[in-house]
C-alpha cells in the first residue's frame, strides 16, 4: 500500500444506523419493493471521504416565500392552514444549520398535481404542494402549508395512505440523506398503512408523526404542528486512514 | 458516548411515484454536475434503472455526489490541504424516463485518499417508489489502472465487481453506461453505509 502524506487523511466516521430503526429494502405488504428490493447482502462499506462529505447548497436556491405554500397563487388553497415547524438535529442532539428541507405533498382533497394522480377527487388551483426552505443557525424550519388529505392507492383492496408530508432533508454527509414522510397525531389509517407500518421499531416510528403544538399555533389563523428530524451524525472521535 | 445522549434517527419512508412536483421539476433538476470551467476529462453516462424482472424503472430519482477532477470535495470536512476547484459543486440529481434511463454530464472524478488511493468514482443513491429508503453505490470507470488496487472495489467478490463499472458506450465518444440493477442474477452491488 503506497501509504504516505499523500494518501493519508482525517476521516470522521458517522454512526452507523440503530437497528429497527429503518425500515427494510424488502417488506411484502408494500408490494411495490417485491421487485425493486436488493437480495444479496449489502456490502459493509467503511466510511472514506466520499461518504462522509455531502451537497452544500447555498441560500441562494431558496426563495424568501419558497416555505409558504398558501401563497403561491392568486387565491388561497383550499383546505385547514396549518404551520409545520421544527429542527434538524443529528444524533449526537447536535441542530444542523444551512440544511435543505424541501416538501411535497397532496392537496387537501387528497390529490397530487402529478399527471399519474387520476383518483377522482378534485385539484386546487391555487395549491401546487411543493416547497423548500433552509434551516436557520440554529437549525430550525417552518413551512406554511395547508393539511393534505389522505388518498386512495392500489397497493392491496380498499388501501388509503394517512395524511402525510413528504420531507427530503440533506444534512451534512451524503449518507445521513434522508427522505421520509411526515404524518399528523391519531389518524386512524396508520394500522393499514405498510410504509408506515414496515419501520421495526415503535420509538422510530413515532419519530414520523408531528405533534399538535399551541405555542406556534396563530390565534384566529393557524394551527401549529412540530416536526424534528434526526439525521445521523458522526461520532465521537475521528480516526486517521 | 453516553448512549442516553444518541437520539433515534428518523426512518426513511419511500420518496413515492409524485417526486417530481418538487425535487426533479426543470429548475431543481441537476443534470450538469459541472459548470462550462470545470476542469478535467468531460464524460457523459447514461444510467439505465432496471427491476427484477428486467422492466425499466421509469420513476427513479438517482442522486450524484463526486469530487472534482483533483481528487477534491467541497465540503468542510475535506480536510486535504489542496485547493477546491473554483465554483466547484460536485451534486446531480436525474429523474428516469420512460425507458428507465437518464444522462448525467459530469467529469471524471481525481482519486480520493482513504490510506491508499481511491479509484475514480462517483457516489450514487438511488431513490423510488417502492424503494422503503435509498440504495447506495458507486459508479467508477471500466479500463482505469486503478481500479485493479481499489480498496473498495477490493471488499466485492471478483464476479460482482463489473456491476459498479461504467462501460464506454460504442456508439459515442465520451459517453459512459451504467445500469443499475436493482434485484436479480446480475445486481448491482450495493452498499450498507
Amino acid at each position: 500500500m503506497d501509504s504516505d502524506v499523500r494518501t493519508r487523511v482525517s476521516v470522521k466516521a458517522y454512526a452507523r444506523l440503530p437497528k429497527g430503526s429503518q425500515p427494510p429494502s424488502l417488506y411484502k405488504p408494500y408490494q411495490a419493493t417485491v421487485k425493486r428490493a436488493p437480495l444479496k447482502p449489502l456490502v459493509l462499506l467503511p466510511h472514506t471521504l466520499s461518504e462522509i462529505t455531502g451537497p452544500v447548497f447555498g441560500h441562494e436556491k431558496v426563495g424568501e416565500k419558497d416555505n409558504d405554500l398558501t401563497c403561491q397563487h392568486p387565491g388561497e388553497p383550499i383546505g385547514e392552514r396549518i404551520i409545520v415547524s421544527g429542527r434538524v438535529l443529528d444524533s449526537n442532539g447536535r441542530p444542523l444549520p444551512n440544511t435543505l428541507l424541501e416538501i411535497w405533498q397532496a392537496n387537501s382533497a387528497g390529490r397530487y398535481r402529478h399527471t399519474n394522480d387520476q383518483h377522482p377527487a378534485p385539484l386546487d388551483p391555487n395549491f401546487s404542494g411543493a416547497g423548500r426552505a433552509m434551516t436557520d443557525e440554529h437549525g430550525a424550519y417552518r413551512f406554511i402549508t395547508i393539511k393534505p388529505g389522505a388518498y386512495p392507492w392500489f397497493n392491496h383492496y380498499n388501501a388509503w395512505r394517512p395524511a402525510h408530508i413528504h420531507f427530503s432533508v440533506f444534512g451534512a454527509a451524503f449518507i445521513s440523506r434522508l427522505v421520509t414522510q411526515m404524518y399528523f397525531p391519531g389518524d386512524p389509517l396508520f394500522e393499514y398503512d405498510p410504509i408506515f407500518q414496515s419501520i421495526p421499531d415503535e420509538r422510530a416510528r413515532q419519530r414520523l408523526i408531528s405533534q399538535f403544538d399551541l405555542e406556534t399555533t396563530q390565534p384566529q389563523w393557524a394551527k401549529g404542528f412540530k416536526f424534528d428530524i434526526v439525521l445521523r451524525g458522526p461520532e465521537a472521535t475521528p480516526f486517521e486512514s | 458516548m453516553n448512549p442516553d445522549t444518541n437520539l433515534v434517527p428518523t426512518p426513511s419512508q419511500t420518496v413515492g411515484p409524485f417526486f417530481r412536483i418538487e425535487l426533479t421539476t426543470d429548475e431543481h433538476c441537476v443534470r450538469c454536475v459541472v459548470g462550462p470551467q470545470a476542469k478535467g476529462e468531460r464524460v457523459w453516462i447514461t444510467f439505465r434503472v432496471l427491476d427484477g424482472d428486467g422492466t425499466p424503472v421509469s420513476d427513479a430519482m438517482l442522486e450524484i455526489w463526486q469530487a472534482d477532477f483533483n481528487g477534491k470535495y467541497n465540503h468542510p470536512d475535506d480536510s486535504q490541504p489542496k485547493p477546491l476547484d473554483p465554483g466547484w459543486i460536485g451534486f446531480g440529481r436525474l429523474a428516469t424516463a420512460e425507458d428507465g434511463s437518464c444522462v448525467l454530464e459530469t467529469i471524471k472524478p481525481g482519486r480520493v485518499p482513504n490510506g491508499t488511493l481511491q479509484a475514480p468514482h462517483l457516489t450514487l443513491a438511488v431513490f423510488a417508489r417502492g424503494m422503503l429508503k435509498q440504495l447506495y453505490t458507486r459508479v467508477y470507470f471500466a479500463g482505469d489502472a486503478a481500479n485493479e488496487n481499489d480498496p473498495v472495489l477490493q471488499l466485492i467478490l471478483p464476479e460482482r465487481r463489473d456491476t459498479l463499472l461504467a462501460r464506454p458506450d460504442p456508439a459515442r465518444p465520451g459517453y459512459w453506461l451504467f445500469d443499475v440493477i436493482l434485484q436479480g442474477d446480475r445486481e448491482t452491488v450495493f452498499f450498507d453505509v
